[in-house]
């Protein structure tokens, strides 16, 4: 089994129908994903990409029984479309949209965890499985069914580990995007332990960036719990401190969450942390071979 | 988004938080009525800039007269202010705030911030005030009470290890409790990342004050907080930095001489750091977005030629959602428009990037196209020497 998105997913969309959600469902349709419809307040009972529009969470979970949501709502709007989700029982959401506020995502949090229920995002490229199905907005084909674990708190440089994995044959078991955001719903930790679980998985790669004490965090875990290979990257070796270097996330504030520091935890942890961006495949191929 | 410290005094005293009497002057002429008003024969005069380390660097001076003040006045306003926060151009002082003089009987510290790890708002109390607190948790952690709430929750407890830390009295500890619960609230009602009042003192009479304010807003969470929106200032940023944020671009100024533009934040890091590691120099952070038109790239470029010492730029795009072949028809039509006469290197990948390189090699001369991020940045880095 895969982690996360397997073939018996069943993905509602909140948002479906706005210009994001009605793009990027038809391309996880295309890719195979099983979208089994979409919400959009106001719009219940229409259809869209030849599915069923739902006004709210609760009457898609009545008549269509998904068991995942991907959520492209406008920022102001998504700590009540997460929460919606959770209210009606969905035990898996993705949060794809970018400007979530931070004290949203901090209630947003608390209550996911009490109800047991996997957050990933906000600000985030999704989850793949390739070969399987997609819950976001990365593109299917740069992707490779195959034997490595990519999680990354960055889109396009997730695309950037994917392709190399790609191109030197080892693809992925899955890839997950857990977001550039101060507090995201699942964190390298969450994942990380589902790999390690994961029978599909051989090795991990970790593309982290500065900001916080995340990957400090990871490299304390993985010390601990991961007995397979991991292979890190930390984005950011020349940012200035003090400026946020795009992500709400990504920033070096009082001297803290340098890529310097986190490389030398994670080498410290037994991390192979690739010295460059361009050497992420060759160096998890190392390792694998 | 950052705030003056004399527009978080404003907040500070709407929750009724203990500030000083002053007034924001913004010319010689006000000087004079400021000082009257607040009363009193001394006065304490801080220019406002968006960064700490004033006092040290002269921005903050003791005025035993009223042409004192004046004197700080024309010495400071519409000049630039530099600080160890600062880059070496400084921040422009476009305004002075006048302030009643504090005695002061010992300085404490407090802030209050998102922390990332507990995924709470944390409060950091310490017993040494008016210093780089960083320095204190790495020397004398003992003087820190930190804390980390249950939401917007304050307990006894919380109240009781702050004041401990502090070694307050009875009353000053009544005080400390009404600032933990104010700053609290205005922390959640006003969508905050970081409240610091450093220093938070204590006056020569035993009452608790806030001398400074520094609070950092959630840009985030502008949308709903447009009264503080409008509190922003423009001039305390890099001017390409502000362009850049009116059409959704992040841009980041650096000192080398490569431009960047990039989609994704996490690539523009690392295309950044690919420069370096090939011996080059970085002129700016640019990330373009996952929607990157034509129009946005074409201002990208401008933003990016403004900087005089950028000699080659290097565009990285990997495409997801954004096509390279729309990519490469907004370069080229952004090159005629902009009249780009430096080098640009380009390095496509992913969605129609095919196409998008064809579209390159048929147009202009300016352009080398690369399909590999490793050459790309090697060309770059090249001929930026």
């Amino acid at each position: 089994m895969s982690i996360l998105i397997d073939k018996d997913t069943r993905v509602l969309v909140q948002g479906f129908t706005g210009s994001q959600g009605t793009l990027h469902s038809s391309q996880s349709i295309e890719y195979g994903t099983n979208v089994v419809g979409g919400v959009t307040p106001g719009k219940g009972g229409t259809e869209h990409l030849d599915l069923p529009v739902f006004n709210s969470v609760n009457e898609a979970v009545e008549q269509v029984q998904p068991n995942a949501s991907l959520i492209f709502v406008p920022a102001p709007f998504c700590k009540g479309a997460i929460l919606e989700a959770a209210e009606a029982g969905i035990k898996f959401i993705v949060c794809i949209t970018e400007g979530v506020p931070t004290l949203d995502m901090l209630e947003v949090k608390k209550i996911v965890d009490g109800l047991d229920i996997t957050l990933i995002g906000p600000n985030c490229p999704g989850v793949i499985t390739p070969g399987v199905g997609k819950m976001g907005i990365m593109p299917g084909e740069i992707h490779l069914p195959g034997r490595v674990g990519i999680i990354s708190r960055s889109g396009t440089l997730t695309y950037e580990a994917v392709k190399q994995t790609t191109d030197l044959g080892l693809g992925q078991s899955s890839c997950v995007g857990i977001g550039g955001d101060p507090i995201p719903g699942s964190s390298f930790i969450d994942i990380l332990e589902l790999f390690e679980s994961d029978d599909q998985t051989d090795a991990i790669v970790m593309v982290g960036e500065i900001g916080g004490s995340a990957e400090e965090e990871a490299a304390e875990f993985i010390s601990q719990n991961v007995t397979k290979p991991v292979v890190s990257y930390i984005a950011g070796q020349t940012a200035p401190p003090g400026k946020r270097m795009g992500h709400a996330g990504a920033i070096i504030s009082g001297g803290k969450g340098t890529a310097e520091d986190k490389i030398k935890k994670l080498n410290e942890s037994g991390v192979v942390v690739a010295k460059n961006l361009l050497e992420i495949g060759s160096t998890i191929k190392s390792l694998m071979s | 988004m950052n705030l003056h410290e004399y527009q978080g005094k404003e907040i500070f005293a709407k929750y009724d938080l203990p500030v000083s009497k002053g007034k924001v002057v913004t010319s010689l002429d006000e000087v004079e009525q400021a000082c009257t008003d607040i009363g009193g024969s001394r006065w304490v005069a801080k220019a406002q800039v968006h960064a700490g380390g004033r006092g040290k660097s002269g921005g903050v001076a003791l005025c035993d007269t009223i042409e004192e003040v004046a004197d700080f006045t024309k010495k400071w306003l519409g000049k630039r202010l530099v600080t160890y926060q600062t880059d070496k151009e400084g921040q422009l002082v476009s305004c002075i705030l006048v302030e009643e003089c504090t005695n002061i009987a010992d300085e404490l510290y407090y802030s209050a911030v998102v922390d990332r790890s507990s995924r709470e708002v944390a409060i950091i109390a310490s017993s040494e005030g008016g210093v780089n607190i960083e320095k204190v948790a790495e020397e004398t952690p003992e003087k820190i009470a930190s804390i980390s709430l249950n939401g917007k929750d304050v307990s006894k407890g919380d109240i009781e290890k702050i004041c401990s830390t502090l070694k307050l009295n009875e009353t000053q500890s009544s005080q400390m409790e009404h600032i933990v619960r104010k700053t609290v609230s205005m922390f959640f009602d006003c969508d905050l990342s970081l409240l610091e009042i450093n220093p938070l003192v204590i006056k020569d009479d035993g009452n608790l004050h806030c001398l400074d304010a520094k609070i950092n807003i959630d840009s985030n969470a502008l949308f709903r907080q447009k009264e503080l929106q409008e509190m922003h200032d423009p001039t305390q940023e890099d001017p390409r930095e502000s362009e850049a944020s009116k059409y959704d671009l992040s841009y980041v100024s650096l000192d080398g001489n490569i431009g960047c533009m990039v989609n994704g934040a996490g690539l523009a890091m690392g295309t950044m750091d690919t420069i370096k590691f090939f011996k080059g120099n970085p002129a700016n952070f640019l990330d373009v977005g996952g929607t990157a038109t034509q129009e946005r790239v074409a201002k990208a470029f401008k933003i990016i030629l403004d900087d005089p010492e950028v000699k080659v730029v290097l565009v990285n795009i990997f495409g997801g959602i954004v096509r390279c072949d729309l990519i490469a028809q907004g370069i080229v039509a952004a090159i005629d428009d902009v009249g780009v006469e430096i080098p640009v290197v380009v390095r496509l990948e992913g969605n129609s990037a095919e196409k998008g390189l064809s579209i390159l090699s048929n147009s202009s001369s300016k352009i080398q196209s690369k399909n590999s991020l490793e050459d790309a940045a090697r060309t770059a880095v090249e001929l930026a020497k």
